[in-house]
């Protein structure tokens, strides 16, 4: 454990996706060295490729104060990495089709208006007068105005940019194999045998945190998610609001430029997670639910389907803040595909806690801690994870690309993991 | 083998896939042989729709090659029974062991115990000014238009990029009656001339190149040798071209332009069934690695054949069709005594050799890519131009061309890159200064052709 | 140019069956695809639009379905490619996006 040290810093950041970059670009501000490392390029796994949902609509509660925080962040883009992230507040619209869904969602509406969410419900005639396009299968919706959807494959590199710009070091095509803490610092030693120290930690690794928090006495079991999104050729433009379908786990949204979006489940990863790519049969399901939905797409060609990669945790709740065990180790992972919206606010707020020790955003609910009880560090990869809304997945370019799935990932968790917890915080994506 | 016969796919029916068909169903294999067109024979081999009124000979058809044609035909209506043919069907994902196809509005999945890939070729395109007006084709379409359609792709016709099938084309449409414009080529009159020597031992492809120059020499079309595409000339259709040599230009009136710069390989679906690719220098492509046989790298139960595995023309095409079925049945331990590989073996060495010199006469210019002036259209579908792309040319990482395509919709649209891939990833290299090698390849992704939602949805039963 | 863009050169003694083409009625020879009955009547297969983004005129180009540039659309809404889908009588094509789809 001697090794020489390649770069010294006062932040080591793991995961260069929008959680690690806007965390290197909020601190390289405050005049912090900060080194950032990731295992293959920026912004190109869930960040990059997921379904670029921004949602607040549907969230966990406890996922909420963060959501909001975020979601003015978007606004603000331009001033932050200079880009507006192709950012529109079109609106998210969540439909239910099923009196279970339409409680679950009925449920949602009161708490989050409670906390401040600015949301409007709609009766299956109100979704007709609104949404001409849509089938009679949803009997109710809630539409969040002030949500909407971005371009991922330009915001996540957009970030990385924006802290290479501040002064923040980028290092692409490194990957961590080992870490430990010794001499009052954070020691991760690279694949090429590089060694980087520092006083303070933040773990963004995405689908693969949960091993690098085992390193430290604190594994959380991240369970992949490889959302998988196709891509229509383009139409007029039509729909406004993205689209998720509670309990079927079905996402869609239309570019501005005309291509219609759509995922439902999971595509396939290999075991280490590092590539991915569609399957025949989630298309299809995809394509069944999408004309159920909306009729007239049957009539229209798919062009390309993409995969990502993100990691799920057992709660479909993200883990934000401070460790545990080791102080100066901070975590952001575990965005269940749906950390897209998330990720400026991730990187104010850690910002906030490696600076000043505390942050002005409710994160009670997002502590590693909830999971302290369960078993000892799994040294296994975690790959999982599922997306909520945008899901991130690997680049298009792998062949196993995400997409950003918005809404969708929730459904899915309550299908898949646990129906459990979701339904009693009410958010569905 | 013991248990159920195995179960095998072929994709394609042009002569790579006809002729390992006739392999396999002489074997008693039964093989499945799915096929895009409604009727066998490729690209190359395009047959006019089964309709009163296609009149037109296999000798008018196909000329020189009316002979290979037929027989090809002959054999498949001798196999036809034996076999379980499927036209009109597009293999839109290959995943594990299953094809997932279209027909008919609905889908199928096709689990195969092992598949020959005899997916074909299409032309290099190298964009120009003014290349996607309405009038320009590539040249495979002009060749399609007249065998399949018995129709010309306009009145005054320029052919322009290079490859023995430019030529080719430029005589049976002279034949036809549509005596073209011009001919203009990048590649110089010197190159041709050595290649040509370098062919004296075949003298079949040498005097038949030959005789198509003098024919339309004869018939008062000028070629242009050493030329360039500066740019198609129109405003909502062709109305010329200009071409260059040496600074000096030349118009050319024409209402329609067949470009094209010779073939290069349909890799889709061997790209998403996981096989290893690696770079032909020669080629300048990244292709399916195989044994000489056309056994798959990475792959143990997919097999390649015909120009999809690298481009050595349709007469080889046949010769490895069979190698590949003849290694195939080897593989898997079916009896086919009778078949002995060397003279195909013998006829894709003499293919290597006659593509080789094919390249020498006609590739073009390296920089006549590299240098597609900024404002030129270089994604037709997505519409994006050459100077977008050298614009972020080494941008966070866009050293690499899926990375480019992230970031400038390259290669996004409906013909995922088959039109632009090629050129975008010259540019990148070019304007990087790096090797075309090392900025990679686009990876395939399906449906590897557009697909509707609703074909998608509906299973066939 | 507004004349036909290809010209008929061979086997042209085939039965000439009626297709509708954006409204209009065209006659077509049995076995011509969409796109050749089409530019075999006109320039352009379809007209620089609009929708969704401004499309450029456009008259096909690989004619071997790799392109994709000739999708046209039959009036009830569903997509097909022009060069790989043969005219049958009676056929009602659009060549710009059906305006009821997404509108009800």
């Amino acid at each position: 454990m001697t090794a020489r040290i390649a770069l010294k810093s006062d932040v080591l950041i793991v995961g260069a996706g929008i959680a690690g970059c806007a965390t290197a670009l909020q601190l390289a501000r405050r005049g912090k060295l900060v080194t950032l490392i990731e295992r293959d390029q920026a912004g190109i796994r869930a960040s990059g490729v997921n379904f670029g949902g921004v949602r607040q609509n549907g969230r966990d509660l406890r996922e909420l104060p963060i959501a909001m925080r975020a979601r003015a962040m978007w606004d603000e883009l331009p001033g932050l990495i200079g880009f507006d992230g192709e950012f529109r507040a079109t609106g998210n619209l969540r439909l239910a089709s099923d009196e279970e869904r339409v409680a679950q969602l009925d449920r949602f509406f009161t708490a989050a208006t409670e906390q401040g969410l600015g949301l409007v419900r709609l009766d299956r005639a109100e979704l007709k007068a609104r949404y001409p396009w849509l089938s009679d299968r949803p009997i109710r919706g809630v539409l969040c105005p002030s949500d909407g959807h971005a371009n991922p494959r330009l915001v996540g590199p957009a970030f990385a940019f924006a802290a290479q710009e501040a002064g923040a070091t980028l290092i692409e095509h490194t990957e961590i194999l080992e870490g430990w803490y010794a001499n009052g610092a954070f020691h991760l030693r690279a694949a090429d045998n590089r060694t980087f120290a520092a006083p303070m930690l933040v773990n963004c690794a995405g689908a693969w945190a949960g091993k690098i928090a085992g390193w430290f006495d604190e594994p959380v079991t991240l369970a992949p998610e490889i959302p998988q999104v196709q891509v229509t050729e383009p139409l007029p433009y039509r729909i406004e609001p993205v689209l998720g379908v509670m309990g079927g786990d079905f996402y869609l949204r239309q570019t501005f430029r005309g291509n219609i979006l759509f995922g439902s489940g999971q595509g396939r990863a290999t075991p280490d997670a590092l590539r991915s790519r569609p399957l025949p049969e989630t298309m299809r399901r995809g394509a069944e639910i999408a004309i159920a939905f909306i009729p007239h797409l049957a009539h229209v060609p798919i062009i390309r389907a993409w995969t990502g990669v993100d990691g799920d945790t057992s709660d479909g709740v993200c883990v934000l803040g401070p460790s545990e065990t080791h102080p100066g180790l901070f975590h952001a992972f575990g965005f269940n595909g749906h950390g897209f919206l998330l990720g400026p606010a991730v990187g104010a707020v850690i910002a906030e806690l490696i600076l000043g020790g505390k942050t002005s955003t409710d994160i009670a609910g997002l502590g590693i801690g909830r999971f302290r009880p369960a078993r000892k560090a799994s040294a296994a990869p975690a790959r999982g994870q599922h997306p909520d809304e945008e899901r991130d997945a690997s680049p298009e370019q792998n062949g196993a690309q995400n997409a950003d799935r918005g809404s969708i990932g929730m459904e899915r968790n309550e299908q898949a993991a646990g129906a459990h917890q979701r339904a009693e915080h009410g958010q569905d994506r | 083998m013991a248990g159920s016969p195995a179960r095998i796919l072929i994709i394609g029916a042009g002569p790579a896939g006809l002729r390992a068909a006739e392999m396999l169903a002489e074997a008693g294999c039964s093989p499945i042989l799915i096929d895009e067109a409604p009727r066998v024979g490729g690209q190359i081999y395009r047959q006019p729709p089964r309709v009163p009124g296609f009149t037109r000979t296999a000798s008018e058809l196909y000329g020189a090659a009316a002979d290979r044609a037929r027989d090809l035909f002959v054999t498949f209506d001798r196999i036809r029974q034996r076999i379980d043919y499927r036209p009109s069907s597009l293999v839109y994902d290959l995943i594990d062991n299953r094809a997932i196809v279209a027909s008919e509005g609905k889908s199928e999945e096709i689990a195969f115990d092992a598949m020959i890939l005899a997916t074909g070729a299409m032309d290099r395109i190298i964009p120009a000014p003014g290349w996607t007006l309405p009038g320009v084709y590539t040249l495979g379409a002009a060749q399609i238009a007249l065998k399949h359609q018995g129709c010309a792709i306009g009145k005054r016709i320029a052919f322009v990029g290079g490859g023995p099938l430019l030529l080719l084309a430029a005589h049976q449409y002279a034949k036809a009656g549509a005596v073209p414009a011009a001919i203009v080529l990048p590649s110089r009159f010197e190159s041709l001339a050595a290649a040509g020597l370098r062919l004296l031992p075949m003298p079949r492809e040498l005097s038949s190149g030959l005789l198509w120059l003098l024919d339309l020499k004869r018939r008062g079309v000028p070629v242009l040798f050493g030329h360039r595409l500066v740019k198609v000339k129109g405003a909502e259709s062709v109305t010329g071209i200009i071409a260059e040599r040496a600074g000096r230009q030349r118009v050319i009136a024409c209402d329609a332009v067949a470009l094209g710069y010779g073939l290069r390989s349909e890799t889709q679906l061997a790209d998403l069934a996981g096989i290893r690719f690696v770079f032909d220098a020669e080629r300048r492509q990244w292709l399916p690695e195989t044994d000489p046989l056309g056994r798959a790298a990475g792959r143990k139960d997919i097999y390649l054949a015909g120009d999809g595995a690298g481009i050595l023309g349709a007469d080889a095409a046949e010769a490895r069709g069979r190698l590949a079925a003849h290694a195939l049945m080897t593989d898997l331990g079916i009896a086919h005594e009778r078949y002995r590989p060397k003279p195909d073996k013998t006829a894709v060495a003499c293919a290597e050799r006659l593509q080789a010199a094919m390249r020498a006469a006609f590739d073009p210019p390296a920089d006549l890519v590299t240098a597609i002036p900024d404002e030129t259209i270089l994604c037709r579908c997505e519409r994006i131009l050459a100077g977008e792309l050298r614009a972020l040319a080494g941008l966070l990482g866009a050293r690499e061309v899926n990375r480019a395509k992230s970031f400038s919709r390259i290669g996004m649209g409906r013909c995922q890159g088959r039109l632009c891939g090629h050129a975008a990833a010259e540019i990148l290299a070019g304007k990087l200064g790096i090797s075309l090698d090392s900025v990679g390849r686009l990876r395939g992704q399906p449906p590897i052709k557009p697909v509707i939602v609703s074909t998608v949805a509906e299973r066939k039963a | 140019m507004s004349g036909p863009r290809l010209q008929r050169v061979a086997d042209q003694d085939r039965r000439l069956i009626e297709i509708t083409v954006d409204g209009w009625a065209m006659s077509a020879m049995e076995g011509d695809t969409l796109l050749v009955a089409i530019l075999a009547q006109r320039s352009y297969l379809r007209e620089a639009s609009g929708e969704p983004q401004g499309e450029m005129p456009a008259a096909g180009f690989c004619l071997m379905g790799a392109c994709q540039d000739c999708w046209v659309w039959h009036e009830d809404g569903r997509r097909v490619r022009a060069c790989t889908t043969y005219a049958e009588p009676g056929m009602r094509i659009r060549t710009t996006w059906p305006d009821h789809l997404l509108a009800s």
